[in-house]
């Protein structure tokens, strides 16, 4: 059964490499199978999963950071990994249609590809580090497919707010997940819910608790941080219905969901995810209402969606964890149908504005019953899924102790706007008086008509049969949800209850909103001081104060005169030696012998002649003799001292840098005065003698040390007999410390070609 | 500033003079000073004295692959020689593998020249890199 677990991703994996590599005919239908041979793997492991057994494998991980890296199938997992399987593979089919003749489609389907991977590994990840790879990657992907029409500045825009968004709310996440680890003392999901006495217990609980909410709010859209999500509606309309509606909206969820175990009796959790979801389900509601652009609409209707998810996460009894897996499952359902059908609406009449067009139906019968069977759905009517959900939910706060009033009062809004905008996307898109369009619409092909029938008649079924998905799925989800096992049996028929006048009280309000909308829009839309104020004008601020700020910040750093970068190089470096050394006892001296000096004395003071004659050159030329002449002396100092190796390729540098010189410098004028102010070489020299005093100091720390020889013995002894080479520089270097040569010529390609890239760049070439 | 007629008709012996004592030296290197870092260093100095009096265009043609190959190449040579190693099933990467085929003396051949040559042709892709974009078209 590990099968189920490993294959899916390993086979999401692959595609997405081979479907870079493919031509575009094939992407789609290719993609397409993959999805579906995952859905399918994924299938095979419900009758194990719905027994209460979760399917573990492992598959890497750091023991020396302490981190498991485990892979875990139970039924949360499971639930998820069906939705992006399953959805994933009709929206795969949908989109070969949608982008027929695009050239981009090996593209589009190879990032898609590698983001409904990434969503399984989230899903799936038994570990934190693992999740929150997956979970960036996630982001990463969205990043691509908002920007998928790149060419168009407000989609480069909107990919780059929802990048900082998720990825800024990603950043606190880790620091919460970090926390969290830190006080479980593992990072497997499984021993932290195991261990939630000591992480609610550690000191910093509820700010890794407040830091994983953040995370899992910029992801799932929530107040405030849901303005990015209306503006990802400008990725390609598949990808809306799959990232932004059904699969990576609902990963914040998820982890909420996840470690709901762990705080679920935490007032503060209960209070932050119900008071924000029911403000982010109320917020979406009327936002929604206030557009008219078919995919905007729907945008703000998945806002109002997750936050119902978040507030029934955050409701206490054991009723709402049901409530919340079936609304997800309802959700799932209709949204994606709906977006799949926006998208056939505006394929197909060039328009998506959804007051100006009307009775499509005539033209597209076949659309039309997909929108009606999702838009049922969407308004809790029976006998749909989305019936049985929206009871669930209004059980479910009436259950909830003290704010029951005001949950069922602003779910009643809610819901009462989500009919509206269901009879808004089904009856007066469809049925209406037809209104002129700027293409001649019918019913596209099968590929795309699939996916909303599919997800449409799934939604009838689950309200038909609701026990079918409830023990199979909806009950293991849930189990996951709370930490132990859930028995709810789904029911579409409650009798005459309460819950069955709220029900037809809120579709009654609907109707009435329905017949208003038009007005009711126009009103809305007037108050154009809600677009002043809001999140997303502070995010513009803090953008549009941040990049000046950068760009003045790089202006100082980065000025360009080399000659002052230098400075600072030394400055810095020699400033920190000095300090270390000042402050934690490293200045000492070695002892000296009294005594002839040794004859070699006659080579350094070559050297400090050399130093000295370039200290006092007045040209560029006699600068660069001096210099090298400390380069010769020191290759000499190191002949004299028994290490020939040194010598040798410090005389071959030395030659190289005249070699260089020639070359290059001869158009500079040699002869002339450098032209340094007073004030600069006074500069020049402190710095100076802050870098020699600097190293003359460490340099006699060092030998003050006492000398270990057992490495210099060792090698010494080793040499010949296990490496058979006499010279122990040379054998060391391409033998016992290989792998550090190996690393240092790395660097030195790389430069190698740091240069090229600048020296071009300057010359302006673009080629070779 | 003319190269002299004495440099330019010079510089194609000291180039292959110069690469001969470079190979010499990566040869000894294992047993005496030498190695494939200074042979690079020599190596690409006759490169350079080449490209001074003949331009860079020649020294390229001459070159045949583009320094930034030659880095390349460097590196996948130094990074191949690590996996013989893993004929022993014991052994680490990098862990360099020795024969001694007989050919009338015990000839000494192991990974370490492969290692080392890789060396050689890094820094000698690397230095000539640098130099050859400073010198004037």
């Amino acid at each position: 059964m590990i099968t189920s677990v490993l294959l899916p991703i390993g086979l999401g994996a692959a595609a997405t490499v081979a479907a870079m590599a493919m031509p575009p005919r094939l992407a789609m239908p290719f993609a397409t199978m993959v999805a579906a041979a995952a859905f399918v793997l994924l299938l095979w492991a419900v009758p194990q999963v719905a027994g209460g057994a979760a399917i573990t494998a492992s598959f890497w991980g750091v023991p020396s950071l302490g981190i498991t890296g485990g892979l875990s199938l139970d039924g949360l997992s499971l639930l998820f990994a069906l939705l992006i399987t399953g959805i994933g593979a009709l929206v795969f089919l949908y989109a070969g249609s949608y982008l027929h003749d695009d050239p981009r489609r090996s593209r589009f389907a190879a990032i898609v590809l590698m983001f409904m991977t990434a969503m399984l590994g989230a899903v799936m990840a038994d570990d934190v580090v693992t999740l929150f790879i997956f979970w960036e990657l996630t982001s990463l992907a969205s990043f691509f497919l908002v920007g998928f029409d790149h060419e168009k500045a407000t989609a480069r825009r909107a990919a780059l707010q929802a990048l900082l968004v998720t990825g800024g709310g990603g950043l606190a996440l880790l620091a919460g997940l970090v926390l969290v680890a830190a006080a479980a003392g593992t990072t497997a999901i499984s021993g932290i819910i195991a261990a939630r006495e000591a992480v609610l217990a550690a000191p910093a609980a509820e700010a890794a608790m407040i830091l994983v909410i953040i995370g899992c709010f910029a992801k799932s859209a929530q107040v405030p941080l849901h303005f990015w999500l209306p503006n990802a509606m400008a990725a390609p309309t598949p990808v809306s219905a799959y990232l932004h509606s059904a699969t990576m909206v609902k990963l914040g969820v998820y982890l909420l969901a996840r470690l709901n175990p762990v705080y679920l009796e935490h007032d503060l959790w209960q209070g932050v995810l119900t008071w924000f979801g029911l403000a982010t389900a109320l917020t979406g509601a009327f936002l929604a209402l206030r557009e008219t652009d078919l995919k905007r609409v729907l945008a703000y209707t998945t806002v109002t969606g997750l936050g119902t998810l978040v507030m029934l996460i955050g409701i206490p009894p054991a009723l709402s964890a049901t409530a919340a897996i079936v609304f997800l499952l309802v959700h799932a359902f209709y949204k994606a149908a709906l977006f799949l059908v926006a998208g056939i609406v505006d394929h197909e009449t060039g328009m998506r504005d959804a007051s100006a067009l009307g009775g499509l139906a005539r033209v597209m019968p076949i659309t039309a019953l997909g929108a009606v069977l999702a838009a049922l759905s969407m308004a809790g009517l029976p006998p749909f899924v989305g019936f049985v959900a929206k009871e669930l939910v209004y059980e479910a706060k009436l259950e909830s102790g003290d704010a029951a009033g005001l949950l069922v009062a602003g779910g009643f809004l809610v819901n009462a706007a989500m009919v509206a905008i269901a009879g808004v996307l089904s009856f007066r898109l469809f049925f209406a008086r037809p209104r002129p369009t700027p293409k001649a619409p019918h019913d596209p092909g099968w590929a795309m008509m699939t996916g909303p029938l599919v997800l449409g008649i799934l939604g009838l079924l689950a309200g038909g049969i609701p026990s079918l998905f409830g023990s199979w799925l909806v009950n293991p989800a849930a189990a996951a949800l709370l930490g132990e096992s859930v028995r709810v049996d789904l029911a579409l028929w409650h009798g005459f209850s309460p819950l069955l006048v709220l029900s037809i009280a809120t579709v009654a309000m609907g109707v009435g909103l329905y017949l208003a909308w038009e007005r009711l829009g126009l009103v809305l839309r007037s108050l154009r001081q809600l677009d002043r104020f809001g999140p997303a004008r502070a995010y513009d601020r803090v953008l549009g104060a941040l990049v000046p700020a950068a760009a003045r910040v790089t202006g100082m750093v980065q000025h360009g005169s080399l000659r002052d970068y230098l400075r600072t190089l030394f400055l810095v470096a020699s400033l920190g030696a000095l300090i270390t050394l000042a402050f934690r006892g490293g200045i000492s001296l070695p002892s000296v012998e009294a005594g002839w000096p040794d004859p070699r004395i006659f080579v350094p003071i070559l050297l400090i002649a050399g130093a000295v004659a370039a200290v006092l050159a007045r040209t560029l030329i006699a600068a660069i003799m001096a210099s090298g002449l400390v380069g010769f002396a020191t290759a000499v100092l190191f002949l004299v001292n028994g290490a020939p190796d040194l010598a040798f390729t410090q005389f071959a540098v030395e030659t190289l840098f005249v070699v260089i010189l020639a070359a290059t410098l001869v158009r500079l004028p040699l002869r002339g005065r450098l032209p340094r102010s007073p004030r600069d070489r006074w500069i020049d020299a402190s710095i100076a003698g802050c870098a020699g005093g600097a190293m003359t100091l460490l340099l006699l720390a060092v030998l003050a040390t006492p000398f270990d020889p057992r490495l210099s013995v060792w090698f010494g002894a080793e040499s010949v007999p296990a490496a058979h080479g006499r010279n122990v520089v040379n054998v060391i270097l391409v033998d016992f410390r290989a792998l550090d040569t190996l690393g240092e010529i790395t660097v030195l390609a790389l430069a190698a070609i740091a240069v090229l890239a600048v020296l071009r760049s300057i010359r302006g070439e673009t080629r070779a | 500033m003319k190269p002299t007629l004495i440099l330019r008709s010079s510089s194609a012996l000291l180039l292959w003079c110069l690469v001969a004592v470079s190979v010499y030296v990566l040869l000894r290197g294992h047993n005496a000073p030498g190695g494939g870092f200074i042979g690079g260093l020599i190596a690409a100095a006759g490169v350079a004295v080449y490209a001074v009096s003949r331009g860079r265009a020649a020294a390229l043609r001459m070159l045949r692959l583009h320094p930034a190959a030659l880095c390349g190449l460097g590196l996948l040579v130094a990074a191949a020689s690590g996996l013989p190693a893993f004929l022993d099933s014991a052994a680490a990467y990098l862990t360099h593998r020795w024969w001694f085929p007989d050919v009338g003396i015990q000839l000494p051949l192991g990974t370490p020249l492969l290692f080392d040559l890789g060396v050689y042709l890094t820094v000698l892709g690397t230095v000539t890199a640098m130099f050859l974009s400073l010198v004037e078209k």
